[in-house]
């Protein structure tokens, strides 16, 4: 072996070409079959997709990096299932481009937030953390409230994650500007096609409590109240099966 | 710079920086009223003052052909110094990301001031900044003295570092407008990972082209660590970061995997990111400037081999110990853990080998603050790689895991691993590379020595002892069977030791400044009198490209 290294080590080419394939072994074992094995993401028939306002509240979520302090990932331990909800499934990701499971909890789990507090409490809790919760570590966000949400743009957001593999309709292609607006001001005529295209159990209200413009505030309470409930499976399949 | 290149390179240089202006005035056009926008302008006028700055120097004289009679350090040089520049950037914001934790009030109101975008900056910062620089450096300078040839033209090495210099200069933008895939380490957005995917071919090929005229018949060992992080991470790079733009006027994309394949993809490249970019990388400079500094060749040549491999193949399987307990299928997290824990064994055979390296030149150890660096650096790095094996253990991580127990984890590999080793090997390099008698003080090195020691061990027991807390108190049930304390009382409980990490950081910071210092101090002293004695020259003339 060594006297087989002493030579290969005299090969630049040899030397990278070893490299390459050593190194390649172990991703492609672990990686490839998540894609073809079928029990890796289960069946989940009622799987909605976000809406318009909730995909830019997820991009709002994301350019704040709140994921840095919250998880969105229940583990499948008892003391986790007790103190956040049912563990959490791969189907409920499934259509997340990208995953936002975290890796840090400085702050609590949110894959189950959703209906947890009320609009308001969210959006008193985001402009000043510290009004509600007075230990808390979380930052301020006071911009939220007075910026305004850019939608016109949304519709190619959705094409893209149709390219990506999110199965979204032409129709809520075509509708994305007008159905993130119409999701945060129910009493608007645009509201109607909201639940039309994205289903009754859809959130239809004035999020951050002002109907007189749409804000990132709206978008981003509209986001964590549908979390955890795109899906019922989690909460179907699981009785106290935790290891 | 300029007066360096031939006339050839001169017109290249023109060629690449005449392309800059041009690409960059066309993201601005297409991204108007986008972050891409913004970076257009910036591309283009950091790429105009550059042009208008060669322009300038255009018509200086051809530099002598006796010039490749020595080896080219010039973007060692000036690597050096960014290395240190953005180390200060990234561990000032790091110390004010610690800060923010215990006293959290202190966004105001400022939208890039808040902690969700200052935390890339200091990953970022540390990691691709300090780390990236000092790789890059250290990586000319060895690739030169192992080959005994010198690198192959003078264009590329500058377009590599100040090409990725460009890069880190987005990403860290980026960050504080709000801009990031949201995947750890892998935050910059398409165009930006574009960008790298340039800079890196040709980072590879300058490596693969000095090889080529080596006058040493065998590559040596530094050499495989530094190919094996070139080579991984642009694997690593090009997979993880696939995704569709919203639009071509969009900084904004898409990642082309979703749920559980993104990110056990996440995963497998963030771990192998640490891998690859913290360990090997650094490994190579470990394996050059210890020996070199203690004037001891390397223990074992087997050992080196057998921890060359073992970490190359073992450390690609292990990605999936960051998602025990998850959606992820049982096999794939325990494939992660076996391997992981198996990788303690080239992981101490790498540490034991530089440490039985030394043995016999304790005294210098004792004597010079440099070569302790790089000691403790390897003994930070057995302390870390044998607690990382052990927190992949399912049991294990199911109490680390998201707590501060990953942050000690991290810190001791970062601070006492990647940190000190950079360190050690700056100081026994700038002199030399500066043609200085020595470092402007030694006394200083040493206080920076002590400094850096202090605080990483006050930050690793504080987090080690703040994440052990955190977990328990997760998991604790009283007698009636349900959940003895509220989040907000674990969180309550973390406020004195984010205090203490934020001093211990602070420690550390101030390390890093004295070095900033220290090096600059030495710039600005005296060139040596006596010319060098010709012991570091490459072989024989090196022929240029295309010769
Ligand atoms: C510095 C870390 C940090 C960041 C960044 C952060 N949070 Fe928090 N978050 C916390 C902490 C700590 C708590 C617990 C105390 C509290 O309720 O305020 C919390 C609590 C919450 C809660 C209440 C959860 C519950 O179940 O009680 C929500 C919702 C929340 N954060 C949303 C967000 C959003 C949205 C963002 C990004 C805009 C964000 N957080 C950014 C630390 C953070
Ligand atoms: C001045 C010294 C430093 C201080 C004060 C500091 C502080 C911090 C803080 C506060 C965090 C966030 C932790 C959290 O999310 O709770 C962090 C994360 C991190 N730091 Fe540092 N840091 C320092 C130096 C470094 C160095 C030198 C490196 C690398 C070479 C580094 C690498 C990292 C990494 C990789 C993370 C992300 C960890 C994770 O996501 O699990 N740090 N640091
Ligand atoms: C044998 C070697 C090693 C093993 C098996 C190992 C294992 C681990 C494990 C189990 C975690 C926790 C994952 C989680 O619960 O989320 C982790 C996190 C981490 N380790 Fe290591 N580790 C090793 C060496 C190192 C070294 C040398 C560094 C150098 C700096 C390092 C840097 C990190 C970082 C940055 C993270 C945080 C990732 C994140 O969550 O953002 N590790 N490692």
């Amino acid at each position: 072996m060594f006297k087989f290294h002493y030579r290969l080590e005299r090969s630049a080419l040899g030397l990278v070409g070893f490299i390459i394939l050593v190194a390649s072994i172990g991703g492609f074992i672990e990686i490839a079959p998540l894609f073809t094995i079928d029990e890796t993401v289960e069946e989940a028939q009622d799987m909605r997709v976000y809406t318009p306002l909730e995909v830019a509240g997820r991009n709002i979520f994301i350019r704040e990096g709140c994921y840095a302090c919250h998880s969105q990932m229940i583990r499948t331990l008892r003391d986790e299932v007790d103190r956040y909800g049912p563990y959490s499934l791969a189907v409920e990701s499934q259509y997340d481009h990208p995953q936002l499971w975290g890796s840090k909890r400085t702050g609590p789990d949110l894959a189950r937030l959703g209906n947890k507090y009320s609009d308001a409490w969210h959006t008193t809790h985001l402009n000043n953390p510290r009004d509600l919760v007075p230990q808390s570590k979380m930052p301020a966000y006071r911009w939220l409230l007075r910026d305004q949400l850019r939608t016109d743009d949304l519709g190619q957001h959705l094409a893209t994650l149709r390219t990506v593999g999110v199965p979204y309709t032409d129709d809520q292609i075509a509708n994305a500007t007008q159905d993130a607006y119409g999701q945060a001001n129910p009493d608007s005529p645009e509201a109607g096609g909201v639940a039309e295209r994205y289903g009754d159990a859809t959130n239809i209200r004035p999020f951050d409590g002002q109907t007189d413009k749409l804000t990132d505030m709206d978008a981003l309470v509209a986001y964590l109240q549908v979390l955890g409930n795109l899906t019922n499976a989690a909460h179907e399949t699981q009785t106290a099966e935790v290891e | 710079m300029f007066s360096d290149f031939s006339r050839d390179e001169r017109t290249f240089a023109f060629i690449i920086l005449g392309g800059l202006v041009v690409a960059g005035l066309a993201m601005a056009i297409a991204g108007r009223g986008d972050i891409l926008g913004t970076h257009g302008w910036m591309v283009f006028g950091l790429s105009l003052i550059a042009l208008f700055g060669a322009i300038r120097q255009a018509d200086r004289p051809e530099p002598s052909p006796e010039r490749l009679l020595e080896y080219y350090d010039a973007p060692t040089r000036v690597g050096l110094v960014l290395t240190l520049i953005w180390g200060v950037i990234g561990m000032a914001a790091g110390f004010w990301v610690a800060a923010l934790l215990a006293w959290p009030d202190m966004t105001f109101d400022v939208a890039w001031l808040s902690w969700g975008r200052l935390r890339p900056i200091h990953t970022s910062g540390v990691i691709f900044g300090f780390g990236g620089n000092a790789l890059i450096a250290t990586s000319f300078h060895v690739l030169q003295r192992t080959t005994r040839a010198r690198l192959p033209d003078a264009l590329s090495p500058w377009f590599v570092l100040l090409g990725y210099n460009l890069f880190c200069i987005i990403a860290a933008s980026g960050y504080l407008m709000g801009l990031t895939q949201s995947k750890e380490y892998a935050e910059p957005e398409w165009y930006a990972d574009i960008w790298l995917v340039v800079v890196w071919v040709v980072y590879f090929a300058i490596y693969m082209r000095t090889l080529a005229r080596r006058k040493e018949p065998h590559i040596y060992v530094a050499n495989w660590y530094y190919m094996a992080f070139i080579l991984v991470v642009a694997i690593l790079h090009i997979v993880n970061n696939l995704a569709v733009p919203v639009s071509f006027g969009s900084a904004k994309s898409y990642s082309l995997f979703a749920g559980v394949q993104d990110a056990m993809t996440q995963w497998w490249y963030g771990h192998n990111a640490v891998a690859f970019f913290l360990t090997a990388g650094f490994l190579g400079m470990m394996y050059y400037y210890l020996p070199k500094r203690a004037n001891r060749p390397i223990f074992s040549y087997r050992m080196s081999i057998i921890s060359f491999w073992g970490i190359t193949f073992m450390y690609m399987w292990a990605g999936s110990h960051h998602l025990h307990y998850t959606a992820l299928p049982h096999w794939v997290q325990t494939l992660g853990m076996a391997f992981s824990v198996v990788l303690l064994v080239p992981s101490w055979a790498s540490a034991g080998n530089a440490l039985l390296t030394l043995n016999g030149a304790w005294h210098k150890v004792r004597d010079d603050a440099v070569l302790r660096f790089m000691a403790l650096a390897a003994i930070f790095y057995g302390i870390t790689t044998f607690e990382g094996s052990f927190m992949a253990i399912r049991a294990v991580n199911s109490l680390s895991h998201y707590t501060d127990w990953t942050i000690g984890h991290v810190h001791a590999g970062a601070l006492g691993w990647v940190a000190m080793i950079t360190f050690g090997s700056l100081y026994s390099l700038v002199p030399s590379m500066f043609k200085r008698e020595r470092i402007y003080s030694n006394t200083l090195v040493e206080v920076h020595f002590w400094l850096a020691l202090a605080g990483t061990v006050i930050y690793v027991f504080a987090m080690w002892n703040s994440g052990v807390i955190q977990g328990l108190m997760w998991r604790t049930y009283d007698e009636s069977g349900t959940l003895t304390y509220s989040f907000l009382d674990s969180l309550e409980a973390m406020h004195p030791y984010y205090i203490v990490r934020a001093f211990g950081g602070l420690l550390f910071l101030l390390g890093a400044l004295t070095a900033l210092f220290n090096v600059i101090m030495t710039i600005r002293m005296p060139a040596k009198v006596q010319p060098d004695t010709g012991m570091d020259l490459p072989a024989e003339p090196a022929l240029q490209a295309g010769e």
